[in-house]
């Protein structure tokens, strides 16, 4: 059981920067996803926490222990990889035991131990198998049961469903959580996939570029995000994003964009004070539109019909507002068909703004 | 259709390989053939030369009973098992450190010990004769030992790295996590891993040593410390006689260990060969 604590982190490879003054406090037994686009510097992070890779500048903690030249194998850490690493010339058995013999455990306690990790994962009789007669999924377990087995103070993970087809990624999703749970260990997971993110995670940590963008709770992160990036990766389908011009003064701004105009409410107008007669950044979420039957100016964006994707559960309709590219949600069923008008009503207390410039939010 | 697909495949595969079988098997067919005639049936420009006509052993006895050619086979096994065994220690440790370590000049580490193997031997044999001098090592089978591994380390180090490349580094960091030593590491995981790799390396060091001629007429005088290949080109060609009987007898033994290894290891060494790790 132990907090990690990053403190102004760096890594240079040569020229390149890979991770720039990064700093995160993890609490005990917090479950800390690591998400952004590949090249972000989120697998370089978790492996220099890992001791895979030398840290350039900066301290890291693990509890009150300061780790940046202790060796990997001191760390007490387990970490789970992409392609899973299994030993190939060993039975299951023998993966999961290897960490513990190196440690000199006893053979009973080694026995004992393992039992229990492959009772927990549910492979007990694929422990004297090799790793090529196993399925991912099985594989997958397998990576499992060789971090749990050691029972270490932090897990990590590096994007560990990566491999799986989609309906097994869910499953282990969700089995993953659970177990975090009953381990009651903290993890650090590191994915490209916002939606595992959203879903496995007590806190999110967006980066871009090898900096962090946001750091906080799923819905944090979906509510209020810091900046364009962030709006733009967090959600699926992705958040509008559109240049608009803000006019107008005091209680009456309105905003234009493509060919339309939106006159902001009063109470949102306030905010915007500043920002009059400048380009700014709006951010509407596709489930963030009503539709009204008619277009009136000011109050509704008049888009034409572009494509029609029916869920099952939700129908998304893709539109263009004159050179305005927009999604909106528009329920489970629709008689929407494709080259058709819509009118989009947006819920301006749902709306976000950027600045241009700095990209950042503006409330 | 299944009649034109039959000859087709006979047309096309069986034909050319049995020719090329042929080609490749005349020689050891011929040498066989060799050893089982007596000189007077083998000057004998009647008989028909693809067929013995009355086979004898006299030749086998006589390679064994006029020359020490035991002796030569006990000294080409130990200079051969030595010289493998040597470079492939040395190549296992230089092929992992080049391609794994990546310490400061490992690139050029690598290309300077290829461009070594580049060298021809008959090139390097003069200075090398000259250390062996210096080194007191002349007519030893010792001198065959310690220059063999100069053209056996290059190769197998350039086998072994491509093998080596081909081990996910994950498995070597999780190891590392899991709590393992590099030296832990390197017996537990990687040598295991690339075992058919390290035969090849082995089969080839081995074959080479076993037949090498250059170095073994080099350094090598006294007819109690010759190799097999030397011995018997040295012992039975006299003047401008050639015992082609014995001779033929010698090659035909001299074959077979290697012969053996390989059909023991033929699988293995086509894998090794191809580097591929298979999960």
């Amino acid at each position: 059981m132990a907090e990690v604590r990053l403190e102004n982190i760096c890594k240079h490879f040569d020229e390149v920067v890979a991770v720039d003054n990064f700093n995160l406090s993890i609490r005990d037994k917090e479950f800390v996803v690591l998400v952004g686009p590949s090249g972000c510097g989120k697998t370089t992070t978790l492996r220099m926490i890992a001791g895979l890779e030398s840290i350039t500048s900066g301290e890291v903690y693990i509890g009150d222990r300061l780790i940046n030249k202790l060796p990997a194998k001191d760390r007490n850490i387990a970490m789970v990889f992409q392609n899973y690493a299994l030993y190939p010339h060993m039975t299951v058995f023998d993966n999961m035991a290897f960490s513990l013999e190196m440690r000199k455990r006893s053979k009973d306690e080694i026995k004992q131990r393992v039992q229990e990790a492959a009772e927990i994962l549910g492979i007990q009789e694929l422990l004297f198998r090799r790793p090529k007669q196993l399925s991912g999924g099985q594989r997958q377990r397998v990576a499992l049961g060789r971090a749990i087995v050691r029972n270490p103070e932090v897990f990590l993970f590096d994007e560990p469903l990566s491999n799986l087809d989609a309906k097994l990624r869910a499953q282990t999703r969700l089995e993953l959580k659970k177990l975090h749970e009953r381990l009651a260990t903290t993890a650090v997971y590191v994915t490209h996939d916002q939606i595992e993110a959203m879903t496995m995670g007590d806190r999110i940590v967006v980066m871009h570029d090898g900096f962090i963008q946001q750091v906080g709770s799923p819905l944090e992160l979906y509510d209020r995000p810091a900046n364009k990036f962030v709006a733009g990766f967090i959600g699926s389908p992705a958040m509008n994003l559109f240049e608009a011009e803000l006019n107008g003064a005091g209680d009456e701004i309105s905003l234009r964009a493509g060919d339309f105009t939106l006159d902001l409410p009063p109470e949102k107008a306030q905010h915007f004070q500043d920002y009059t007669e400048q380009k700014v950044i709006v951010g509407i979420r596709p489930e963030d539109f009503k539709q009204a039957a008619e277009h009136s100016p000011g109050k509704t964006i008049p888009a034409t019909v572009e494509a029609v994707e029916p869920l099952g559960n939700e129908t998304y309709v893709n539109v263009a507002a004159g050179n305005v590219a927009l999604t909106a949600a528009v329920g489970k069923r629709t008689e929407i068909k494709p080259h058709g008008t819509l009118n989009l009503v947006p819920i301006f207390e749902n709306m976000h703004l950027f600045d241009s410039r700095s990209e950042n939010s503006i409330l | 259709m299944a009649i034109e697909r039959v000859v087709s495949k006979v047309i096309k595969f069986y034909v050319p390989l049995a020719a090329y079988l042929a080609f490749l098997l005349f020689p050891f067919y011929w040498m066989v053939n060799t050893v089982f005639k007596s000189d007077i049936e083998l000057y004998n420009m009647d008989l028909n030369p693809l067929y013995v006509h009355s086979p004898t052993l006299g030749n086998i006895v006589s390679l064994f009973t006029e020359t020490i050619f035991l002796r030569w086979m006990a000294n080409t096994f130990f200079v051969a098992i030595s010289a493998t065994l040597i470079s492939l220690v040395v190549s296992l440790l230089a092929a992992y450190a080049i391609q794994r370590l990546q310490f400061k000049g490992s690139g050029p580490t690598g290309v300077a010990i290829f461009l070594a193997y580049l060298v021809p031997q008959t090139i390097l044999f003069i200075p090398l004769a000259h250390t062996i001098f210096k080194l007191k090592l002349w007519d030893s089978l010792w001198a065959l030992v310690l220059t063999y591994p100069t053209f056996l380390i290059p190769f197998c180090t350039w086998l072994l790295m491509g093998y080596f490349k081909s081990i996910p580094k994950e498995m070597e960091e999780c190891a590392m996590i899991d709590g393992a030593s590099r030296i832990k590491i390197f017996r537990r995981i990687i040598l295991p891993l690339c075992l058919p790799g390290v035969l090849s390396a082995g089969i080839f060091c081995f074959t080479l040593s076993w037949n090498e001629y250059l170095y073994a007429l080099a350094f090598i005088s006294s007819t109690a410390k010759k190799t097999v290949p030397i011995g018997l080109v040295t012992e039975l060609v006299r003047g401008d006689v050639y015992h082609w009987g014995a001779l033929m007898a010698g090659a035909l033994c001299a074959s077979v260990p290697v012969a053996l290894v390989y059909s023991f290891f033929v699988e293995h060494y086509v894998a090794g060969m191809t580097g591929a790790l298979k999960e």
